[in-house]
């Protein structure tokens, strides 16, 4: 029950903190306002949603042909393809390409999966240089902290916040509150930094196996630096990126753009075939693809978590989520935080670490209302709930059983037994109306910030019955 | 979600579930709901043999404890008369979980022919009863928190607001961020009672902030949750069950 522990400590923290209470609450309202003006008409985000969730279900029912497609047209185009079964297999795949080149600096755009394997960490052991280029990924590398937030990084900070921490870090730059004028001195010791890697790193967040094209969405135009500047290119992502076929881009891109930040399109879009060709004047002369698998299959091979697979990371469930506007992504302690990161991350990291995750959630429904592509995270915070208690040994997941504690399996065999035989609750019943007189009037945390409830001196029941209402 | 669901003729009999946090806490909210229908030449039954719906099993992943207190519900509702719930969340849980609680199992066409039947309160009452209500209280502001099983589960927060608006003395007013959640999550109240906290908190700010003289919800489970913190606090307006708020200002006391 440590994790439990911590993560309560880490809310506490949270809760406690107004500035931070208050940022969230700010930006998800914000956040969730520009969604809904992006989609102001709902029967067709509606089938827009439809035809999203389609698309990337057929691409996971379609995957191990997809992913065979895919590497065989990346390798076509000239892109070097690299599977990587675990994290450790994908660090070792990217530092042996790196020193292949004798490469030393690394400079990244934005990249989850290369959050998950924490690349930055392992690479910086080894001696060698990882810079952050996204400004929000360039914040939190500054001030040593992780994502708050999958596609607002930095999201948990106030602008004065930031403004202080460019000034402890780079006291030369004079200070400002002005957003425009810290970008522009983040991006002036960006820029250097890009013609001074010897190898730039990206995501992706489409992989087209029809094909072999990698595309990246982003709106800072680093994206596109770190993928065309330095001499060697390294795209790394999860397995379940892959779609189809070039046509089940637009309608993605678009459901992805106005569901992150209600952005009819994002400021960039790159579309990634090929490393540089002769007599072309720019690009990479590499460009490697690698493939991470990390528990992807295991999640792939249940019927019904299958689904969280469907993910296209735009974030929106976390904007929406109320638990999540009050804690930060944080407080969750794992990588993707919200809704997504509680069905994601106990699959992936095991439910004996994260299985607290899938209980903080009031089950609102807010999320799956959002998802752009239809993933029923509610149905799927439920079914997790589920496989920590479950005992039956299925082994559909990692840790399944570890939540379970006899005391609680013990009080719900009660209930169970009071609740299927309506003499013994209808006697329950009685006996509260009887007793509650002696109720205590502080239940637990219940009563910390609200009043105990009052047990009616009369049930529905009896009251039924007096009234007149018949039993059948 | 209400445009897609197929509404019954008016039925000469109906079953009440009356939920077991109605039946321990607010009984008067059960039985003006039993009186709403009655009142429109509907017979009402509630079977004495009902319990609970199973949902706090159910939603902490016990799921064979569940199982076993559904065959109860589903056993003491046997006819074919359609089932009203006066809550959101306890008639998700009937309409749509029980066919998950049982997907794959001998007993699941049993149980989906139960779910089909199974109303929440306010859509039975707007669509398939199509109640007029006449107001016969004084002028009074009124804010309600819909349920989020009831709003997103059921689909059935544009009857809540309905039934509201036929009251001629009634104004609704609106709270900020009204589609939120109050915080109560059943067990997730107890779980993790510091969000829970938190949550409640705004909700119960939001809805003093708009200077209700009472507080309406088609579900019991945030009533308490709501009215809860803002007695705590000492703030607020007093909150009630929409079905008591409906019957009370509709029924002539006779004299
Ligand atoms: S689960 Fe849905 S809403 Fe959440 S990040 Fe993924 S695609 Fe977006």
């Amino acid at each position: 029950m440590q994790q439990k522990a911590e993560f309560e400590q880490r809310v506490q923290k949270a809760l406690n903190n107004p500035q931070l209470r208050r940022n969230f609450r700010v930006a998800m309202d914000g956040l969730m306002e520009k969604r809904s003006n992006a989609f102001p008409d709902k029967e067709a985000l509606e089938a827009l949603r439809i035809t999203g969730a389609n698309i990337r279900a057929n691409a996971l029912v379609k995957q191990p042909e997809l992913l065979e497609q895919l590497e065989a047209n990346c390798t076509r185009n000239g892109i070097q393809v690299h599977w990587a079964e675990t994290i450790e297999q994908a660090n070792r795949i990217v530092l042996e390409i790196m020193e292949r080149h004798q490469a030393t600096g690394m400079i990244k755009g934005k990249s989850m999966v290369s959050e998950e394997m924490e690349l930055n960490h392992f690479l910086e052991a080894q001696g060698n240089s990882c810079i952050e280029s996204d400004l929000g990924e360039y914040i939190i590398q500054l001030d040593h902290e992780t994502p708050s937030h999958i596609i607002a990084p930095a999201i948990h900070k106030s602008k004065q916040e930031i403004a202080q921490l460019f000034q402890e870090k780079h006291p030369d730059i004079p200070y400002s509150e002005d957003i425009e004028t810290m970008t522009r001195s983040a991006r002036k010791i960006l820029r250097g930094k890009f013609f001074e890697a010897d190898v730039g790193l990206s995501g992706v967040n489409f992989a087209v196996a029809e094909t072999g094209t990698l595309c990246l969405v982003e709106n800072e135009g680093n994206g596109r630096m770190c993928t065309t500047v330095p001499p060697v290119h390294i795209a790394v992502t999860g397995i379940e990126k892959v779609v189809e076929k070039l046509a089940d881009v637009p309608p993605l891109l678009k459901l992805l753009t106005r569901s992150a930040s209600g952005q009819h399109i994002s400021t960039y879009f790159n579309m990634i075939s090929s490393p540089r060709k002769p007599g072309e004047r720019d690009g990479p002369t590499e460009v490697h693809l690698v493939l991470l698998d990390n528990q992807r299959s295991r999640i792939y091979a249940d019927e019904e978590l299958f689904d969280s697979l469907r993910c296209i990371r735009c974030g929106a469930c976390m904007n929406h989520c109320p638990v999540y506007t009050r804690i930060g992504g944080h407080a969750y302690g794992s990588l993707i935080p919200g809704p997504i990161g509680s069905v994601i991350e106990p699959q992936k990291f095991g439910l004996e670490n994260f299985g607290v995750l899938p209980t903080a959630s009031t089950l609102c429904g807010a999320c799956g209302e959002v998802c752009p592509v239809k993933i029923p995270l509610p149905k799927l915070l439920h079914r997790l709930r589920y496989e920590q208690v479950r005992n039956d040994h299925t082994g559909a997941t990692i840790g399944q059983g570890s939540q379970r504690s006899t005391r609680e399996a013990l009080i719900w065999k009660l209930w169970s037994w009071a609740h299927a035989n309506p003499a013994v609750y209808r006697g329950g019943t009685r006996l509260a109306g009887l007793l509650r007189g002696v109720v205590p009037n502080k239940i637990g945390p219940w009563t910390r910030v609200r009043t105990a409830p009052k047990i009616a001196p009369k049930s529905l029941h009896q009251l039924a019955r007096e009234e007149g209402f018949e039993n059948e | 979600m209400s445009l897609a669901k197929h509404y019954p003729d008016r039925p000469d009999k109906v079953y009440f579930f009356g939920t077991c946090l109605i039946d321990l806490l607010y009984p008067e909210a059960g039985l003006a709901g039993m009186q709403l229908i009655k009142r429109e030449g509907v017979q009402v039954i509630f079977p004495q043999d009902q319990t609970c719906c199973g949902q706090p099993a159910w939603n902490s992943g016990y799921r064979d404890e569940t199982r076993a207190v559904v065959l109860n519900q589903i056993r003491t509702f046997p006819q074919d008369y359609p089932i009203v719930v006066p809550s959101g969340s306890c008639a998700g849980m009937l309409r749509h979980h029980y066919p998950e609680v049982f997907k794959g199992r001998p007993e699941a066409g049993l149980v989906e022919d139960f779910s089909q039947r199974v109303f929440e309160l306010t859509e039975f009452l707007v669509h398939v009863l199509k109640i007029e209500l006449r107001d016969l209280g004084e002028p009074t502001k009124v804010a309600l928190h819909t349920a989020c099983s009831a709003r997103r589960e059921m689909g059935v927060a544009d009857e809540h607001e309905a039934l509201l608006r036929q009251l001629g003395n009634v104004q609704l007013v609106e709270q900020a961020r009204k589609a939120e959640c109050c915080g109560f999550g059943g067990t997730f109240a107890v779980k993790h009672p510091d969000i829970s906290a938190a949550m409640v908190t705004d909700k119960a700010k939001a809805i003093t902030d708009t200077g209700a003289d009472q507080l309406v919800s088609g579900d019991c489970g945030c009533l308490m949750n709501i009215t809860g913190h803002m007695q705590h606090q000492g703030i607020g307006p007093k909150g009630q069950h929409i079905a008591s708020f409906l019957w009370e200002r509709t029924h002539a006391a006779e004299s």
